[in-house]
């Protein structure tokens, strides 16, 4: 596991044509990670019937929700998590 | 019944959309071909209809009336449900988040629509819905306005997006008032809206 | 950047959520069992399942009912996988 809990991670603002769980409003967002999980394989190849080897590092990832939507009309201390993998993820600042 | 201009078009319940046709002759279909049996369908629909908040509701009231049993599900809510004789479902990590004076969570799937089914039932059909995944996300006080859900100023909004195999579980707050109820009588006021974080628990009913 | 249909989240939407309760109907439950059925069979694994979902284009996806969505997704996959013969359930509906 490359990253720790309340290591400031960025999301990569990559297109993916093809399958992926991470989505279009993070991208290019940073958070902090709240929590390392497990590695679980990956469902972008294991969606074209491959087996999703090798499992990837997933981190449950905390945003400021004024962070990620430019008109966020909650609170300011509202916050949003993601289960984003690894190799979706960079350091942050 | 339906009046059939040509003869080709398949008969169906009038109130059934063409889509039940389609499920059920490609169950036909399947089971013809050998790829599944009748008994995987049947052992299927038997665990859905099976699947109620209920096995979630337990859960919460033994955390509730048990600090240290609250513990073992904030830390691993997969390994509570089983240590409670529940079935925690597929999923290979199912995560119990707790709401508090100060912070409030909510669950969504923008993606899709997982959800802890194994625990809470099938999902809403609201839960499913393109607005829902939309603006619980974007406009999660909006959602909770529309729910009837007011929050106070200073409580933090939690909003967990369920992108991977991860399964959420919201543990509301216990309601006041409650101090004389047993274990059943609080997983009683424990809804399923309050498990998603859309909705508080149910308030005891009025004593006398 | 550019978004897929399903990726939701944001999405510009004011349509007011309908709350209303719905009972799943028979070809809905047997649609929810025949995906479970295929994963247990090793056939169709849930990222294969999403990624049909997809495939769908746009507007149907947006005009499609959930479980629409999830016979799409049979459909598609398992004909990817020679399972079934392309319009192979059509006949089989029509029949």
């Amino acid at each position: 596991m490359t990253y720790h809990a309340g290591q400031r991670v960025r999301v990569a603002a990559r297109s993916h044509p093809g399958h992926h769980r991470t989505p279009g409003y993070v991208k290019g967002k940073t958070g902090t990670v709240e929590r390392a999980y497990a590695a679980f394989t990956n469902p972008e190849t294991r969606a074209y019937g491959m087996d999703g080897l090798p499992e990837q590092p997933l981190y449950l990832v905390g945003f400021a929700q004024r962070d990620v939507w430019p008109d966020y009309p909650g609170h300011s201390r509202d916050r949003i998590y993601l289960d984003l993998f690894e190799h979706w993820l960079e350091d942050g600042e | 019944m339906s009046e059939h201009d040509h003869p080709h078009e398949p008969i169906t319940n009038g109130d059934e959309p063409p889509a039940a046709a389609r499920a059920r002759a490609l169950e036909q279909l399947l089971i013809e071909k050998g790829a599944i049996s009748r008994e995987d369908v049947r052992e299927r629909i038997d665990w859905l209809v099976s699947r109620s908040p209920a096995d979630g509701a337990r859960l919460v009231a033994r955390a509730w009336v048990d600090p240290e049993f609250k513990q073992r599900l904030l830390a691993d809510a997969r390994a509570a449900a089983l240590e409670l004789g529940l079935d925690p479902g597929p999923s290979p990590v199912v995560v119990a988040v707790e709401n508090s004076d100060d912070v409030h969570h909510m669950v969504v799937c923008t993606l899709c629509s997982c959800y802890p089914r194994a625990l809470l039932g099938p999902p809403p059909a609201w839960y499913k819905s393109l607005p829902y995944r939309s603006r619980a996300a974007s406009d999660p006080r909006g959602v909770l306005d529309e729910f009837g859900l007011e929050l106070r100023d200073d409580v933090e909004l939690r909003v967990l997006d369920s992108t991977a195999d991860i399964r959420y579980l919201v543990m509301p707050r216990r309601p006041a008032d409650t101090e004389g109820l047993g274990e059943d009588e609080l997983a009683a006021l424990i809804t399923r809206d309050s498990m998603i974080g859309v909705a508080q628990p149910s308030a005891p009913a009025a004593i006398g | 950047m550019e978004r897929s249909v399903h990726d939701r989240g944001g999405w510009p939407d004011d349509t007011p959520i309908d709350r209303s309760e719905h009972q799943l109907a028979d070809w809905e439950l047997l649609t929810d069992a025949l995906v479970g059925a295929l994963g247990g069979r090793g056939l169709m694994n849930v990222d294969e399942m999403r990624r049909g979902i997809e495939s769908m284009p746009p507007g149907q996806y947006e005009r499609a009912s959930y479980y629409e969505r999830w016979l799409f997704s049979m459909e598609t996959n398992l004909t990817e996988k020679g399972v079934l013969a392309p319009g192979e359930l059509d006949t089989r509906v029509s029949g």
